[in-house]
């Protein structure tokens, strides 16, 4: 018999400083933020706050304008969100099923908006917005946030709507459905952990997305990120900044739950093609 | 009652000739067996029927009604996939209850429907499975199910065992021959297997390159195959190309009589058809290779120019490998341009020729 070779247990140094790097650049500074949110009183040179305490949660909240800038971000995104899903979905679908003349390039036509440098488009379209009198409007913002998310809600759902193996789709057809009922009952539900997470990725970064918001919506329409701009120009107190910022997490974290289990399933990555 | 009277169908994709003008009659309760090599048109021709495909010509009809112009959720058919393609988003019950809830039947009968159907193929109180829990062999009975359950005229299934191991399919060819026969349902069945289609079908229809070589009952197709195309695909067939002259056929030192006109042919003999005598000078090829089964014996013999050919002997024994033999076959068949041109039995003649010259 050949020695049996014993595998020392060896340390994963690539991973160990990974996890020091992303500590370093991503934890180090939630926790700080944290911090400053709760800190009543927090004065150079001391290392920690001389007084911990929620006063600033309490005057940010209790401000009408944070609440109005949530109120608005939210139904922006909710509109945006599902506006998206009404056009795009069926699109998507067209391209993953049909085959239809200048397909690739209608395809690459959706993309070719995210190819582009983002701010000079938005100049330009603002633009044209200024003719439409949709600047300054809550409609105007929601048509250029949707650009902003044809590159998930079109990209994610073909490769989710590709993955649907067509004989489950021909057996509905065969035991009675027709096309429409297919689409509703065999290929939607296959295809909806991935377009769950495509849908939920267009949720947030809508919820995020500044420039857009920022050049067509003002002054009228104020999101939370552009809130959170104003705050930090306007008012250099660290701690509203600081709890806005925490505020601002809560989707994300949300978000970062519900991809977990998309992911976890395994769904995902076949959406992807993986 | 049904019958599907397939005629003279076509199906062209873009330059591939598919199909290529068939025509079938599957009498009710007929169960029968689509053979042929991969690529031969078969799914073609069952996706033409289940009405996934549009002919590009001829007809289809099912009790004297054109069916070419309905969408698959208008005809009376019931496919079962090669791949079963069950909805994985729905359990068992659900797969099942899916059409009979586009039917609108009550769900009292829907639930009756699906659990008869589900006793019927043995699956009996599975309902609440996942379908992703089950065994291969479960997943394609849930199709055949989720297909019996809609009480479809015509029972299509498409190589519906080919992804089980052997001694699945075996045990499910015999299970869904029992179960067609019990609801006597019209059936197509396509396979590239030729036992699948010897053990299951009343009849067979040989498929090549989109076109029928042959349809009989199975024992006719191996007994009597029409092309050598037909002997070599079913059965292990012999196949020596040679030429006639002055009525004799002869290849590499072996003739025999074949009273056709000169030319060249194909003779096509079966291995347990052709019996071996030890030879010694005269010898027409030599033993390459024995093999004991037990029961009976394979040699593997090469005749003077190499040509491979295999007989099947009860006494293997007899046998050894270099050992130089002469061919006595029982049973020939010639073929030339595709065609059958003679066959006889000559082992009844010879063997009571021998016992007439012994009395
Ligand atoms: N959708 C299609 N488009 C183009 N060619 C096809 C299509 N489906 C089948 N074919 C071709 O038709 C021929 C017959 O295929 P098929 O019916 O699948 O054969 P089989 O089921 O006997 O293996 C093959 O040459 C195949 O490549
Ligand atoms: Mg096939």
């Amino acid at each position: 018999m050949a020695t049996i070779a014993v595998a020392k247990p060896r340390r994963d140094w690539v991973g160990i400083v990974f996890a020091l790097v992303l500590t370093v650049v991503i934890v180090v500074p939630m926790l700080v933020v944290v911090t400053w949110s709760v800190s009543n009183v927090w004065r150079f040179p001391s290392v920690l706050p001389q007084e911990f305490g929620f006063k600033f949660w309490q005057m940010t909240l209790a401000r009408s304008d944070v609440w109005s800038a949530l109120t608005m971000s939210l139904s922006l995104s909710a509109v945006v969100t599902a506006l998206s899903a009404l056009i795009c979905l069926p699109a998507a679908y067209a391209f993953a099923r049909m085959e239809f003349p200048a397909r690739t390039l209608l395809f690459f036509s959706f993309l070719a908006g995210q190819a582009f440098p983002k701010f000079g488009l938005l100049v330009a379209i603002a633009a044209i917005f200024l003719q439409l009198n949709l600047i300054a409007t809550f409609w105007g913002v929601v048509l250029i946030q949707l650009v902003g998310t044809l590159l998930f809600m079109i990209w994610i759902p073909v490769a989710a709507f590709q993955a649907v193996d067509r004989r489950m789709e021909e057996a509905a057809r065969d035991a009675g459905a027709k096309p429409l009922r297919v689409f509703w009952s065999i290929t939607l539900p296959q295809a909806a952990p991935t377009i769950g997470a495509a849908v939920l990725l267009s949720f947030v970064g809508t919820f995020y997305e500044t420039e857009g918001a920022w050049l067509i919506g003002a002054p009228q329409i104020r999101t939370m990120p552009v809130l959170m701009i104003s705050f930090i120009n306007n008012q250099p107190v660290i701690q509203y900044a600081a709890v806005l910022s925490v505020l601002l997490w809560i989707p994300s974290l949300i978000a970062l739950v519900f991809t977990r289990r998309v992911v976890n399933s395994g769904s995902f990555a076949r959406g992807f093609g993986a | 009652m049904s019958n599907l009277s397939i005629s003279n169908v076509s199906k062209l994709f873009s330059t591939t000739l598919a199909v290529d003008d068939f025509s079938l009659d599957v009498a009710d309760g007929e169960l029968v067996c689509l053979l042929g090599p991969s690529g031969s048109g078969k799914s073609t021709l069952l996706r033409m029927v289940g009405g996934f495909e549009m002919p590009s010509e001829g007809s289809i009809r099912i009790d004297g009604e054109e069916v070419v112009h309905l969408p698959p959720e208008e005809r009376p058919t019931g496919m079962v996939f090669q791949s079963h393609a069950l909805w994985t988003h729905m359990n068992v019950f659900n797969n099942l209850a899916f059409g009979l809830k586009l039917r609108r039947l009550p769900k009292a009968q829907i639930r009756e429907k699906v659990e008869a159907v589900l006793e019927l193929v043995g699956l009996g109180g599975y309902g609440t499975r996942g379908v992703t829990q089950l065994s291969g062999g479960q997943q394609q009975r849930v199709a055949l199910a989720r297909s019996l359950v809609l009480e479809p005229k015509i029972l299509l299934l498409d190589e519906p065992f080919a992804s089980l191991d052997q001694h699945l399919r075996e045990r499910l060819r015999e299970e869904v021959r029992d179960i067609q026969q019990r609801l006597k349902i019209t059936t197509l069945f396509v396979t590239h297997g030729q036992d699948e289609a010897l053990s299951m079908a009343d009849r067979i229809v040989v498929m090549r390159d989109g076109k029928t070589e042959q349809i009989d009952r199975p024992d006719i197709v191996y007994r009597e195959p029409r092309t050598p195309f037909v002997a070599g695909f079913i059965g292990t067939m012999n196949l020596i190309e040679g030429v006639v002259q002055n009525g004799v056929f002869s290849k590499a030192g072996y003739s025999t009589p074949v009273p056709v006109a000169d030319g060249p042919a194909v003779l096509a003999i079966r291995p347990e058809a052709l019996e071996l005598t030890v030879a010694g000078e005269n010898a027409q090829g030599h033993v390459h290779r024995v093999t004991d089964y037990g029961t009976h014996g394979l040699v593997d013999l090469v005749l003077l120019d190499g040509t491979r050919l295999k007989a099947m002997v009860s006494h293997p024994d007899l046998f050894a490998t270099g050992q130089g033999v002469s061919l006595a076959p029982k049973a020939i068949a010639a073929y030339r341009d595709n065609v059958l041109i003679h066959r006889v039995a000559l082992g009844k003649e010879t063997a009571a020729l021998r016992q007439l010259v012994d009395a």
